[in-house]
């Protein structure tokens, strides 16, 4: 499912140069229906491997493989596509501002030109299964942290994508909101979706054990 | 959720993104130039096309008893000027058929024979035509009304021509003022655009999103603007009719005056889409 063999990352300066490696010869490989932790200091490279996994940027060298995509070579025309079967909880939620709760999951069925009465009944079941249902049509300002959080993963989901990433999606939340995001992250995964979550605390992975890959300074430095 | 112009979901808020009223306020100002190039364009031709026809005998000369010898000798002296293109006689049955308006039969009258000429250049001098001419045939008379009524068709057609020029120009600064609002709406939306592209959405999708909205807006704006200025036009008209008896609101080319909002919404969707979508090239 997601296939990462010998990835250096750079990002480039504003002049245009290769700039510091954020990743240096990362190879892992993920299957379907895992739960992988990605474990380590802030800028170990979570975030990089996150976002070559998202197809937000392409690797500076090897290959990285997502649903069958190589990320790499792929024209840029296939990415939209590939996009639309991950879902993505960023830690700092992004959510549309001038969007109501329910609009802002209902987006990416609206973006595959899904059907008005099927998108209803989807978000609202959703919904409805967060917690959510009697919260929709207020903007995300008007919710709490852990509210706007799960809103977030309502829109990630909500396609039934087989690769759920997450980037730090705890961070902002109080401990009761980040069990229950995690007992949601676990519930999925039971479900089918392959789940990957960068976090620097190692108390997540102690409480919820799965696969964990530990990274530093760009580089794998534990992975069972 | 708000629906654009489109009537489509707007995930991107651009009802607040855009500077709506701006936009249209600018997009009425070009619509109303454009619609006074047009105008004038189509009523610049008009004048050039009857002027034309008026100043086609840009000169004549009249010759008193027109013997076949004396009118003989002034077409010789007159075709050997570089300066004529051509000279012909205009017959005595034309004559008396242009004349018996004002004075009935003339068959009985003693008429002056009338050289038509046509000039190589109408920058050409007539009294030098003329001394030349009374030379040749002593009493010989030159008019040259048609020289100047030719110079006028001239500017006429340049003023058509240079009021087409308008008109593009009006399109690019239209285009260009669409290319900075859809700029600054981007800047506004960035971050709802970037979660739409990481949510999946197609280049063309989220430029159609903008470029919808803008033809809606710069169709809203042209309508004013076209409307305003053909009110004015027709007034101007009205005004003028007395003195350009030439020219009617029926010469008015009323179709394409028409299609000027539908032809800024489609330079604004047009502008706006190119410019988004070069924009987005950027993002992986």
């Amino acid at each position: 499912m997601v296939r990462f063999g010998r990835v250096g990352l750079a990002y480039p300066t504003p002049q245009g140069d290769p700039g510091q490696a954020a990743l240096r010869d990362v190879s892992f490989a993920l299957g379907e229906g895992s739960f992988t932790w990605l474990l380590g200091p802030s800028g170990a490279g979570k975030s990089s491997i996150l976002r070559l996994m998202q197809a937000a940027i392409r690797p500076t060298s090897g290959v990285v493989s997502v649903l069958g995509t190589d990320i790499g070579q792929a024209e840029r025309a296939a990415l939209p596509a590939l996009r639309r079967k991950i879902g993505v909880v960023h830690q700092e939620f992004r959510l549309l501002p001038h969007l109501s709760a329910w609009d802002n999951v209902a987006l990416p069925l609206r973006l595959v030109g899904r059907a008005e009465a099927a998108v209803r009944q989807d978000v609202n079941e959703i919904l409805e299964w967060l917690g959510l249902a009697a919260k929709a049509g207020r903007a995300p300002a008007e919710l709490s942290g852990g509210e706007q959080q799960r809103i977030t993963i309502a829109r990630a989901i909500i396609t039934r994508p087989a690769l759920l990433i997450a980037d730090e999606p705890t961070s902002e939340l109080d401990v009761f909101e980040a069990r229950r995001l995690i007992a949601l992250f676990v519930e999925m995964n039971r479900l089918g979706t392959a789940i990957v979550v960068a976090t620097h605390s190692e108390d997540l992975p102690a409480r919820h054990p799965a696969r964990v890959i530990t990274l530093a300074e760009g580089r794998i430095i534990d992975a069972p | 959720m708000r629906r654009d112009a489109g009537g489509r979901a707007d995930p991107i808020g651009l009802r607040g993104a855009l500077a709506d009223r701006l936009l249209v306020a600018l997009i009425a100002a070009m619509a109303l130039f454009a619609t006074f190039a047009l105008a004038g364009h189509e009523a610049a031709g008009q004048l050039a096309k009857r002027w034309q026809q008026g100043a086609n005998a840009a000169v004549t000369v009249q010759i008193p008893n027109p013997t076949p010898a004396r009118m003989e000798a002034a077409l010789d002296a007159l075709r050997a000027l570089p300066s004529v293109r051509e000279a012909q006689p205009v017959d005595t049955a034309r004559m008396a058929e242009l004349l018996r308006p004002w004075l009935g039969d003339v068959a009985g009258l003693p008429l002056p024979g009338v050289i038509e000429l046509r000039l190589a250049d109408l920058a050409a001098d007539p009294v030098l035509i003329g001394d030349r001419v009374a030379e040749a045939v002593p009493g010989a008379v030159t008019e040259a009304h048609g020289v100047f009524v030719a110079r006028l068709a001239a500017v006429a057609r340049a003023v058509s021509a240079a009021s087409l020029a308008v008109l593009l120009l009006v399109a690019v600064v239209g285009a260009s003022v669409v290319v900075l609002a859809v700029r600054a709406g981007i800047a506004a939306r960035r971050d709802s655009v970037m979660v739409l592209h990481m949510l999946g959405a197609a280049d063309r999708d989220i430029a159609g999103r903008f470029a919808w909205r803008t033809a809606w807006l710069a169709l809203l704006g042209a309508i004013l603007g076209m409307a305003l200025a053909a009110g004015l036009v027709w007034a101007l008209l009205q005004l003028a009719g007395p003195m350009l008896p030439e020219i009617t609101p029926q010469d008015l080319p009323w179709p394409d005056l028409a299609a000027i909002p539908s032809g800024a919404a489609l330079v604004a969707w047009g502008a706006a889409m190119a410019s988004i979508l070069l924009w987005l090239r950027r993002l992986p």
